[in-house]
């Protein structure tokens, strides 16, 4: 019975091949196919009917001049919303103000977020006090927290001015101070969950890598320097992306706090102002669409930036 | 010692700006502008108001509403949805998830706007199920998300057992992949909950009368007891009032939350 | 039960890597078959592919004589005990063995009772039956999954290198376990390990794979004693056979440290001045002042100088490094990555009595059964001294053991 097979070399050409005939759709992948889209079917739809539309509807109409008090004037103007945007200073200033928040907030946010995530790594008491300490600012509504920082800052209820010793002075009258109180109210709702991505990011380097660094003579700075930033470049590009795309779109906390007065719009702001206030529908969609633009062009450079830097990474431990 | 100091400076961080809009919450009459932290006299009054209109406790009524149900639907969405993406392979996979991904980074307000002309047209302007149903799409992708990176911690293994043991893929589903991944499913409708909360720009753009708008936009449009007096503490109380959910559960499930914020992030 | 037949199986991949190349292979019904490799030699695939958790690119997957290719895990009636068990975490181990009935809605709630206890009673598990997976010990969790695949009336079990994640103890206790088992259910089993040890000791017969392709099935001792080439002749044993540099010099063979007549197999198939492999195991050596005087005669006897010693008390391994050419060392390389070992040195590493007295760095006599000793194609890999007449005999031997064990009146009482 027993039976032995002549050895085959592996990479021998020359052996004759079965007749290839294609593999028919076994029932297990085509179940599995089925299965597939029934599952995924209803979320995908609900996700597309309500995207897709608008998305598609604002592409069009941007392309208008089209004031919803006035549907009979509507008229195909082309590019040309984008043309009156985009030779209008006021846009070039939005874009600046958004500009201005996000970089400012989110390397606050890098900053503050990766000492938070520091903390609550290495504390070894009031642990769990500490996370669910964090998380209430990331759960609590933007438009309290933007509440809460403008009576905060506020020259006739504050507290602030009082604690400082500032008596009358009006945050919310100059643009500096009152972008100034806007990243404020942002860099506390937000760090929270920056520095949550990043503590996860740093909880998966092993201690190991650490102890060799003293053993090796490493001094704390040299540490984190050295071996924990390296390590945790994935953690640092995801949380920064994340956070960029969702700074760039600021809107609630504008609207709350500074209403923007003072020059402090932004470019959601804007497209609401012309769509809702102005009902310059046509112009407001054509800002839409740009600062859609905008966000996809940010999270490409992102994606691009973070590619080659992981396949860098690859190359030199090869 | 170091740490402890981090920690209390970092709780400290955390909790003085919410202290600080209950204290002025508690304030009453003159107490408003004393420019103090706390007030002298702690009064109940600014919550009496609040509760006394209309205004609030419809928007109250609609936020909570709108949000469970946008949250239940979701997650039952999503679960499903999630689970097909893992585990199951099947032509159009990569279209749901760039779908998706598209819709994250998508703006608000661009989807707004055009949202905000379509519902004019066929009458789901300012209804529940006009705010319901953006709510769904722009909080499936977290929850696919966050359901996906859990449904990934499931071995392999645990399905293929249970199709060799006789079960057909639902029955696999159902039996084997609900029960293990019922936390993640709840750390999932935690977030979307506090997504939904959240919103403000379709509640400001979609909605004009007290019949669905939620409480933020509600909170910007809120007007004292008289029309000359400024609302500052009864919107402080009825910030105070919208927060208590949420601080709830972060109080409750701190750890899933936790879990799953990073979960979804890192490896999805 | 059932007969698993493959013909001429293929797994190719997207990108046309072929995982499982042309395998053919018979399994009869209640054999325990053994499918072992290095790893990525694609046993696990082959495994999946009769349980249909992968799908099979070409060729004939029969069970029972029908034809499965198509059919899902669950239309095929197998079971399977996984690498890592695949206990459902949520259920009992009562509900865990319970599972695969649960799902056949005909099945009676008392018979389910009935069959659970009756195969934890077999594993020894009643005593946990309420407990979850997770406060099991590495071994009872074993046990649990082995239950599962017991409990229903399945036409063959498969394993998939189910006894990997033990320590080295345990290990030795449930592969006894396993066979015991097999040997009193009589259900046909294939088994797939990279162990040696579960190879040898489990099977009816043993498939040797490499990279996809089929390289010998036989009986463990027709593997261990006939291979068909150096590859399988490396893969069994351990430590591995030694494999020696030997250039044809007329009717005589060079090999370094000792010369002997060309083996009367080979002399019509070499030339002379070829180079050829020597297979030599470490228990064919012995130290030639403690050997039996009678066996003296039916080998050779050697000097050499002794590098390391190492003493097992039972026995003993000495090491004894020697220059290879570079061909040879090359070949010696390639074959050492293949069997996922690293080639440090060219060294003999031969078997002594544990009694000897050789110390390290001097030198020491050996002797050498030059009769076991295999000669292999260095290009090839070919066993030019394959005794086709005594793997004939050894695998009747197998075959007859394999008849008395299924034909005995316990197993056709059941």
């Amino acid at each position: 019975m027993s039976t032995t097979i002549p050895a085959a070399p592996p990479s021998a050409p020359t052996r004759t091949r079965p007749q290839r005939r294609r593999a028919p759709v076994t029932d297990r992948a085509r179940k599995e196919r089925n299965l597939g889209w029934l599952l995924a079917g209803p979320a995908f739809i609900a996700m597309v009917a309500v995207t897709g539309y608008p998305i598609l509807n604002a592409i069009w109409l941007s392309l208008f001049d089209y004031r919803l008090t006035d549907p009979a004037g509507r008229d195909f103007v082309g590019l040309g919303n984008y043309a009156t945007i985009l030779t209008d200073g006021l846009f070039w200033k939005q874009f600046g103000v958004t500009s201005l928040i996000t970089v400012v907030t989110v390397s606050a946010e890098l900053v503050l977020g990766f000492a938070l995530a520091m903390v609550m790594h290495r504390a070894l008491y009031l642990r769990t006090a500490l996370r669910t300490a964090i998380l209430v600012p990331y759960g609590i509504i933007t438009v309290v927290s933007a509440y809460a920082w403008a009576y905060g800052f506020s020259n006739t209820y504050g507290f602030v001015n009082g604690l400082f010793g500032l008596g009358d002075y009006d945050w919310f009258g100059g643009t500096w101070s009152a972008l100034f109180t806007v990243c404020v109210a942002e860099i506390w709702k937000t760090t929270p969950f920056m520095s949550l991505l990043l503590l996860a990011g740093l909880a998966q380097i092993p201690d190991d890598y650490l102890e060799a660094a003293k053993v090796d003579g490493a001094t704390a700075w040299q540490r984190v320097k050295r071996v924990i930033l390296p390590n945790m470049k994935a953690a640092i590009m995801v949380a920064l992306l994340f956070r960029t795309l969702d700074a760039f779109r600021i809107f609630d906390s504008i609207f709350i706090m500074t209403a923007g007065a003072q020059g402090t719009e932004t470019l959601s702001f804007l497209a609401y102002r012309q769509t809702i206030s102005r009902v310059m529908v046509g112009l407001g969609s054509a800002v839409s669409v740009i600062l859609a633009i905008l966000v996809v062009l940010i999270a490409v450079m992102f994606v691009r930036v973070f590619r080659t830097d992981l396949s860098q990474q690859r190359g030199d431990r090869k | 010692m170091f740490w402890i100091v981090g920690a209390i400076l970092i709780i400290a961080y955390a909790i003085i700006p919410v202290l600080w809009i209950v204290s002025l919450s508690f304030k009453e009459g003159d107490d408003i502008t004393n420019k103090s932290f706390l007030p002298t006299v702690w009064s109940w009054e600014n919550y009496r108001t609040v509760f006394a209109s209309d205004l609030f406790t419809t928007a109250l009524r609609n936020s909570i509403g709108m949000s469970l149900i946008a949250t239940t639907i979701s997650v039952v969405l999503a679960t499903l949805a999630a689970y097909a993406i893992s585990r199951l392979n099947f032509p159009g996979k990569r279209l749901v998830l760039g779908v998706a991904l598209a819709i994250t980074v998508f703006p608000v307000i661009a989807i707004a706007t055009p949202l905000f002309n379509l519902w004019r047209t066929i009458g789901l302007y300012d209804t529940w199920l006009g705010l319901i149903i953006p709510y769904l799409s722009y909080s499936l992708p977290l929850s696919v998300y966050v359901l996906a990176a859990f449904f990934r911690e499931i071995p392999w293994e645990m399905e293929q057992a249970a199709q060799v043991d006789g079960a057909t893929a639902w029955q696999a589903f159902r039996r084997v992949i609900v029960p293990l991944a019922a936390p993640g499913v709840f750390t999932a409708a935690i977030l979307t909950f506090f997504a939904v909360w959240n919103d403000f720009v379709f509640g400001i753009t979609l909605t004009s009368s007290e019949a669905a708008r939620p409480v933020p936009a509600a909170l910007a449009f809120f007007q004292g007891a008289s029309q000359f007096s400024q609302p500052t503490a009864p919107i402080a109380a009825a910030a105070v009032v919208v927060t208590i959910p949420v601080v709830v559960l972060v109080l409750l499930f701190q750890r899933k939350i936790v879990a799953g914020l990073t979960n979804g992030a890192v490896k999805g | 039960m059932a007969a698993i037949e493959m013909r001429n199986i293929v797994k190719e991949y997207g990108d046309g890597f072929k995982a499982v190349n042309d395998v053919s292979l018979d399994i009869a019904d209640g054999e325990f078959m053994i499918l072992v490799g290095p790893s990525g030699c694609g046993k696990s695939t082959l495994l999946r592919m009769i349980v249909g958790l992968e799908d099979i690119t070409s060729g004939d997957m029969v069970i029972g004589g029908n034809r499965v290719n198509e059919k899902a895990p669950r239309d095929r009636n197998l079971s399977m005990v996984f690498q890592n068990y695949a206990l459902y975490p949520h259920l009992t181990v009562f509900e865990n063995i319970a599972f695969p009935l649960r799902l056949q809605k005909r099945i009676a709630e008392d018979e389910v009772q009935r069959r659970v206890k009756e195969a934890a009673a077999m594993l020894e598990l009643n005593e946990h039956l309420d407990r979850k997976p997770a406060n099991l010990s590495g071994g009872q969790r074993q046990r649990v999954a082995m239950g599962r695949a017991i409990v229903r009336h399945v036409d063959a079990f498969l394993f998939d290198e189910p006894l990997s994640n033990l320590d080295a103890k345990l290990r030795g206790q449930m592969r006894t376990e396993i066979s015991r088992m097999q040997r009193r259910l009589g259900t046909t089993t294939v088994y797939v390990t990279h162990d040696q040890t579960e190879a040898m000791t489990l099977g009816d017969r043993v498939a040797v794979l490499r990279r996809g392709f089929l390289q010998q099935v036989a009986s463990p001792r027709e593997l261990y004693e006939q291979p068909v080439n150096m590859f399988v002749a490396g893969f069994i044993g351990s430590p591995p056979m030694n494999f020696l540099p030997a250039v044809v010099a007329g009717s005589r063979l060079q090999l370094p440290f000792l010369e002997l007549d060309l083996p009367a197999g080979v002399t019509g198939k070499v030339a002379d001045g070829q180079l050829l492999i020597a297979g030599m195991r470490p228990d064919h050596f012995e130290d030639a002042r403690l050997l039996d005087p009678a066996k003296r005669a039916k080998g050779e006897v050697f000097r050499a100088r002794v590098d390391v010693t190492e003493w097992l008390g039972d026995s003993q391994y000495a090491y004894i490094p020697f220059e290879a050419n570079a061909e040879v060392a090359k070949q010696l390389a390639d074959l050492a990555a293949e069997l996922d070992s690293e080639a440090l040195r060219s060294q003999l590493i031969v078997k002594i009595d544990a009694m000897s007295r050789l110390r390290e760095n001097h030198e020491g006599e050996f002797w050498a059964d030059t009769s076991r000793m295999h000669l292999f194609d260095p290009r090839t890999g070919e066993n030019l001294t394959r005794d086709e007449a005594a793997a004939a005999d050894l695998a009747r031997l197998e075959q007859d053991d394999f008849r008395d064990r299924i034909d005995a009146p316990d197993a056709a009482a059941r």
